[in-house]
């Protein structure tokens, strides 16, 4: 597949160069583009039914139609795991692999290998520390104390004293670092609460619980769209005055949002995670390019609250409506 | 000989083998008998341990919260407690053995179901897993693994590459998979403890009434899992020189799976060592020859299910066809 690839892009360069030359012959860069036959991973940590990671997989899915390469993606939420898929994807010869590095430490190795191999690789939402030194083209993502440090201060703003951070998977450092970049920017107090994200339901009772046991909680920070939903459905059975903020969109959760039940959402942009990794990747293939010049690119974060909520749906409803 | 419970298995494998073989250009590559026969490994040492204690008739359902206790252990006492390494291991070691214990003793002494009681010890230890690494290092994951001093030099006997004479390498959990079979299949049939495991899962009443020590042989299978979850630890630890306090919540399932497939009766007494080895030969290669084939991963779930399904047919129509020719 490497020497058909060279070839090709041999070809298109000398194309290229004649068109320049003036021969007047029309360069046709998307049928060079599925000359060159590129297959690219993506390989992240999400689990299979998770509303996020399938915006991602949208995102990712929707930068290979556009631009003419396969994209395989698969995901595992166990570090052992992902890193077997990542080692299974050099394996298969790919021409490049997106990543998702919510445990850097346990997929150190298989990435260095993949890029010792030749293969290149762009890590996106979570790894953003340590993408450069394993050897990454470039991060796409944001700084989870960033955003979290967003959110603590959109708190701060919105008059809340007492909030409690609720972690919906056990072992993701990504949303500790959350709630600490929240905690530290936060004028009031906060505390974290671990809820168990695979279930929904009991996600909610155990919010509702922490509500009723603790009458001065005043505000809810929730991790991703699902949960906040359930943090929703408490504070209303609880009757209490509790805002709540979170991270990451559903089409419910902006409907919550526009019904002023929801103050806020960080929006990481997880779409833009997908497809950038993609694109870059393709960039690099085609170009030799390396978007970011060592630098993390930032997809978000971006507030979504009431002001923006409706212009928020229609783009989803319409370019993507697979990912509700 | 056809009568063997995994001689059905050892079909279905090789019918995955050459399904897999054919279809996908990277599944005999190099890089990718690497990568499937690494995947099977760590699953087939725990299914082994398992498919002995579910010969003796009981489960066991704290082997995957096992995992990621004892190499949370090790990442705690070494880079936060600054223990050396080596101890560290041999600590989780008596730690997995002390629960494995445990849990024997409890299912003995109550008269509960060993459902019930390692249920009860799997919620323990994820809770344990979560709250008390949390407590002592203030996150949920084990940072500077790789920093611990000697850990190059435990390293290569849980995690290290093998080339082999005709260009492709292995995993070292690999020959650890060949081992832990080779001595499970010796001990059930060459061993008197062997006929007491299958005696007491086939018949428990007689088999006490014979002289069998029922307590000192289930005991024994429930430490035989117990340490088979701290091996694979130990191997997904100096792998990934990470843990977290969510590793192998789930994976419980997927062993005593292995098992089935591999064709140990679920209600216990018939069984064997190689038939769960190839059970978990059987699930890694399906695993990771649908993600060579590039099917889509939404669907990878309901292919693996199908693919299981159509293994345990297999096995189970060979099976009878053996007993039909005798």
């Amino acid at each position: 597949m490497k020497t058909l690839r060279i070839a090709a892009v041999a070809a298109a360069a000398a194309l290229t160069l004649t068109a320049c030359s003036g021969t007047g012959q029309d360069d046709d860069g998307a049928e060079d583009a599925s000359d060159l036959d590129l297959t690219y991973a993506v390989v992240t940590h999400g689990a299979p039914d998770d509303a996020f990671w399938s915006v991602v997989k949208a995102g990712s899915d929707r930068a290979g139609e556009d631009l003419g390469v396969d994209v395989e993606y698969n995901s595992d939420p166990d570090v052992t795991k992902q890193a077997e898929l990542i080692d299974a994807a050099v394996a298969d010869d790919v021409d490049g692999i997106v990543v998702s590095m919510a445990d850097p430490d346990g997929l150190e190795k298989s990435v260095k290998a993949a890029v010792e191999a030749g293969v290149p690789v762009i890590t996106i939402n979570s790894g953003i520390d340590e993408s450069a030194e394993f050897g990454a083209i470039t991060h796409v993502g944001q700084s989870e104390t960033i955003a979290g440090e967003a959110a603590g201060e959109k708190f701060s703003e919105l008059g809340a004293k007492k909030v409690i951070c609720v972690i919906h998977e056990a072992g993701n450092t990504g949303l500790e670092q959350r709630c600490a970049g929240a905690k530290s920017k936060f004028g009031g107090s906060m505390e974290n609460l671990q809820v168990d994200g695979a279930d929904t339901t009991e996600a909610k009772n155990t919010i509702q619980s922490a509500l009723q046991a603790d009458g001065s909680i005043d505000g809810v920070l929730a991790l991703n769209a699902q949960v906040a939903l359930g943090a929703q459905q408490a504070v209303e059975e609880s009757g209490a005055e509790v805002q709540i903020g979170t991270f990451d969109l559903s089409e419910d959760l902006i409907g919550q949002i526009q019904d002023g039940n929801v103050a806020f959402a960080v929006d990481q942009q997880p779409y833009t995670q997908g497809y950038l990794g993609v694109q870059f990747l393709y960039l690099n293939s085609i170009n030799g390019n390396q978007v970011g010049g060592g630098k993390p690119v930032y997809s978000g974060p971006a507030f979504v609250t009431k002001e923006n909520a409706d212009e928020v749906l229609e783009v989803r409803q319409e370019r993507h409506p697979l990912t509700r | 000989m056809l009568r063997r419970p995994e001689v059905g298995a050892a079909v279905a494998a090789l019918v995955v083998f050459a399904f897999f073989a054919i279809y996908t250009d990277t599944f005999l590559s190099e890089a990718g008998v690497a990568t499937w026969t690494e995947s099977s490994a760590r699953i087939g040492i725990m299914a082994v341990g398992v498919s002995m204690l579910m010969i003796g008739g009981e489960f066991d359902l704290s082997t995957g919260t096992m995992i990621g206790t004892t190499g949370l252990t090790v990442g705690v006492l070494t880079t936060h407690y600054g223990v050396n390494v080596w101890v560290a291991v041999l600590i989780a070691l008596a730690l997995a053995l002390v629960i494995g214990a445990l849990n024997g003793i409890l299912v003995m002494r109550t008269g509960l179901p060993s459902f019930i009681v390692t249920l009860a010890t799997f919620f323990v230890l994820q809770g344990l897993n979560l709250a008390l690494v949390k407590a002592i290092i203030g996150g949920v994951a084990v940072q500077g693994m790789r920093d611990v001093p000697y850990f190059d030099s435990i390293e290569p006997v849980f995690a290290t590459d093998i080339s082999l004479p005709f260009g492709a390498s292995i995993t070292i959990s690999v020959l650890w998979w060949i081992a832990v079979t080779a001595i499970a299949t010796w001990v059930l049939l060459r061993t008197k403890p062997g006929n007491w495991i299958f005696a007491v899962g086939g018949a428990a009443t007689s088999a006490r009434q014979v002289g069998v020590p029922l307590f000192r042989t289930k005991i024994g299978l429930f430490m035989t899992t117990a340490f088979a979850g701290w091996l694979v630890g130990m191997i997904d630890l100096f792998s990934a020189a990470s843990v977290t306090s969510a590793k192998g919540v789930g994976d419980e399932f997927i062993f005593i799976i292995c098992a089935v497939v591999g064709g140990c009766l679920l209600t216990g007494g018939y069984g064997s060592a190689i038939g769960a080895a190839l059970g978990a030969l059987i699930y890694g290669m399906t695993e990771k020859g649908i993600v060579y084939a590039g099917w889509d991963s939404d669907w990878l779930m309901a292919f693996l299910g199908v693919m299981l399904l159509l293994a345990v047919l297999v096995n189970t129509w060979v099976r009878k066809q053996a007993e039909v020719s005798r």
